[in-house]
């Protein structure tokens, strides 16, 4: 495992900060678009995270869990950009506040 | 042979009322008068043929339907009993109910509810035959409970009036104090003489028990307690005046003629026990001059013509019981039949007054109708002439026999005599008052008819009952012990004859030509005092309303509230404010899911850290 090292804590710290951008993103956009997005970010910042600790450990397991979380991710998109469409049909709009049907 | 046909007396009224009821009005009118008229009409007829054979051969005579039920050796049936106290009752059902039908035919004319009533009113026949030709007390309950519900449904039959309601509910819950009195007394006597079969009761009781014992004395009390409800005497004489909401017709019918005597019936048939508890005697005679002596005060004060009536009713019910209380048995019953006539003639006279002038009930407001009207003027001169005991009419005969035993009771006996001439001679003044001032004087309002034939006969012949009624000699001398052949003073007598004169001279005085001024009296302090103490019916209304009916409802206002289910309603409570709050978290806004989730995980992980910072 020669060639550029980075270290762990680098790694983990750019995983974070994905993460974090991630959540705000969920927290604060409107669009269902980008709130699909944003999701999408989080779970690469935290298959980010098992590739790199599978790399510090020098085990395969971290590679593993990233394909599962490649095959989560693209099944969530399959399902979500249906619903999307669904959204834009019924509501002629992709803001999720306005699909809001509930009355708490 | 005709006594084996007396259960179609009660059975042919009771057809046409099942049928009446049936066909909810679907029939012609003159069909539904027929019904109605027409089955009371045979009952009185067959009455009438029994009657005849009965006074031929005047054995008493038991008629067994069929058996009722089995519990153990409680085995009442349905079995009718006929001697002379039957006979009496019967005739007076029959014959003043079939004259009240056939007037009711013309004051319903313009009713709606015209099929409803006679279904009704047969009902109330059945039912009160049924009372008064059962041979046991179980069977004359069912009848005592009947003649209760009709009264209720007859006082409450212009329903849409919530006051004729009100007054039918409050005659129903009156009566029933008493009822509920008689129904503990039908069980001890059962349980103490083991049947309800009245002549068997009797002949058991005099066996079982000595004169003056306590029990007999229970029992008595509790089946006068039903007598006493029944037939509105003092402590529950509150709910008849009420009742007065009725028909007129109803009035006349159960109100006057028959239902409320029921009690005197009741303590009549069951004289062998009453003479085993000479105490209850006493009491019944107590209260009946009480009452008798508190509604002529009060009858003398009314301005309803109805109510005038019905409180003079009470007083002359009171008279009966005087007479039972006083052992003059043969006396008491013959005032019922006398009553019977004289007062649903008067109710029937005031009927047609209210039919022809536009349901006008008070007397203020009539005056002069003594030419208008002259049928009924002279209904309501010779009822209230019999009513007051004027000599030679039917009310004299036993008013005066009445007066005359009770004068001859040891001990007592003076005073109820000189308080029953007090009554007589109120019951004059307030008798000629209400003619003076509803026929003579000048004209108020003008009738706007004057009666048809379906009143006038009735009308007509009952004048005729009233006058010679007391020529009638009734066929209850086996029924009842002997009297002794005793008689009082003839200055007694003469007494008792005068007194109703003086009444009457004075109401003429008084009320007609004026020269006895007694408004200096009304108009003073005291006066007026009396007069709304009297006109209240001694406050008595008033007082229940206080003693009862107030702490009833503020009772029930407090537990509506249901404070025992208090606490429970407490969890209720919380369960339900947090379940509001929380619903409110579940407001459908992702971001806001998501804002909160975070922030939750946030302080979960940092309270993990607080608690266990080894883990960085």
């Amino acid at each position: 495992m020669e060639g550029l090292n980075v270290p762990l804590n680098h790694i983990l710290l750019v995983s974070s900060l994905l993460f974090a951008i991630g959540m705000l993103g969920l927290m604060i956009r409107r669009n269902i678009i980008f709130i699909l997005m944003s999701l999408e970010v989080m779970l690469n910042s935290a298959a980010l995270a098992f590739v790199a600790a599978g790399a510090h450990w020098g085990q395969p397991d971290g590679q593993v869990v990233f394909m599962l979380i490649l095959t989560v991710a693209a099944a969530e998109v399959a399902v979500g950009l249906g619903l999307v469409l669904q959204v834009q049909k019924r509501f002629k709009t992709l803001d999720m506040d306005y699909a809001n049907r509930m009355r708490g | 042979m005709m006594f084996e046909l007396v259960w179609l007396i009660p059975f042919i009224p009771l057809c046409s009322s099942v049928l009446l009821m049936l066909t909810a009005g679907n029939l012609p009118r003159l069909l539904i008068g027929s019904l109605g008229v027409g089955s009371v009409g045979i009952a009185a007829l067959l009455t009438l043929i029994t009657g005849i054979y009965f006074m031929a051969e005047p054995v008493p005579f038991e008629l067994t339907l069929w058996s009722w039920m089995q519990v153990g050796n409680f085995a009442p049936s349905v079995a009718f009993y006929f001697d002379g106290l039957t006979l009496v009752m019967m005739s007076v059902i029959t014959g003043v109910g079939f004259l009240i039908h056939l007037f009711s035919t013309e004051f319903m004319d313009q009713d709606h509810s015209y099929a409803r009533y006679f279904a009704y009113l047969n009902m109330f026949v059945a039912a009160m035959l049924i009372l008064v030709m059962a041979d046991n007390l179980l069977l004359l309950y069912l009848g005592w409970e009947g003649v209760g519900v009709c009264s209720y449904l007859l006082v409450g039959f212009w329903y849409k009036n919530s006051a004729n309601g009100q007054a039918a509910r409050k005659a129903f819950i009156v009566t029933r104090i008493g009822d509920t009195a008689m129904a503990l007394g039908l069980f001890l006597l059962f349980t103490e003489l083991g049947t309800l079969d009245i002549q068997a009761m009797t002949t058991v009781a005099k066996e079982t028990w000595q004169v003056g014992d306590n029990m007999p004395l229970i029992a008595c009390l509790l089946l006068l307690g039903g007598a006493v409800g029944k037939s509105a005497q003092l402590p529950l004489h509150t709910w008849l005046p009420d009742a007065m909401a009725g028909p007129t017709p109803v009035s006349a019918l159960i109100h006057a003629a028959t239902m409320v005597t029921a009690g005197v019936y009741l303590i009549a048939r069951t004289n062998g026990l009453f003479l085993l508890a000479p105490t209850a005697m006493m009491a019944v005679a107590i209260i009946g001059i009480a009452t008798s002596l508190m509604a002529a005060f009060t009858a003398l004060m009314q301005s309803d013509i109805k109510r005038i009536l019905a409180y003079s009713t009470i007083s002359q019910i009171g008279y009966m019981f005087l007479a039972l209380g006083v052992g003059a048995w043969t006396a008491g019953i013959f005032h019922l039949m006398t009553h019977a006539f004289f007062k649903a003639l008067l109710f029937l006279g005031s009927g047609a007054i209210i039919h022809c002038l536009h349901h006008e009930h008070n007397i203020f407001k009539m005056g002069g109708l003594r030419s208008r009207m002259p049928v009924t003027f002279w209904s309501f001169m010779i009822g209230s002439a019999a009513l007051a005991a004027l000599p030679m009419t039917s009310g004299f005969f036993s008013k005066d026999q009445i007066l005359l035993q009770a004068y001859l009771l040891p001990g007592m006996g003076p005073y109820f005599w000189i308080a029953g001439l007090v009554g007589a001679l109120l019951t004059a003044m307030y008798s000629f008052r209400l003619v003076f001032i509803v026929f003579f004087g000048k004209l108020n309002i003008e009738p706007d008819r004057d009666t048809g034939w379906r009143m006038a006969i009735p009308l007509t012949v009952l004048c005729g009952l009233s006058l010679i009624g007391g020529y009638f000699v009734i066929p209850v001398q086996a029924v009842f012990p002997p009297l002794s052949d005793e008689h009082p003073a003839l200055w007694v007598e003469y007494i008792s004859i005068l007194v109703p004169v003086i009444g009457l001279l004075l109401a003429y005085l008084i009320f007609h030509s004026r020269q006895l001024r007694v408004d200096g009296i009304v108009d003073s302090k005291i006066g007026q005092l009396l007069h709304r103490f009297w006109f209240s019916g001694w406050g008595i209304d008033w007082l229940y309303d206080q003693l009862f009916v107030r702490p009833y409802y503020g009772l029930s206002t407090m537990l509506k509230s249901e404070p025992v289910d208090a606490m429970y309603s407490l969890i209720v409570a919380i369960n339900q404010t947090f379940n509001q709050l929380l619903s409110e978290a579940q407001s459908g806004r992702m971001r806001w899911y998501i804002v909160s989730m975070v922030f939750g995980l946030l302080v979960l992980i940092s309270l993990a850290l607080q608690i266990s910072p080894e883990v960085l």
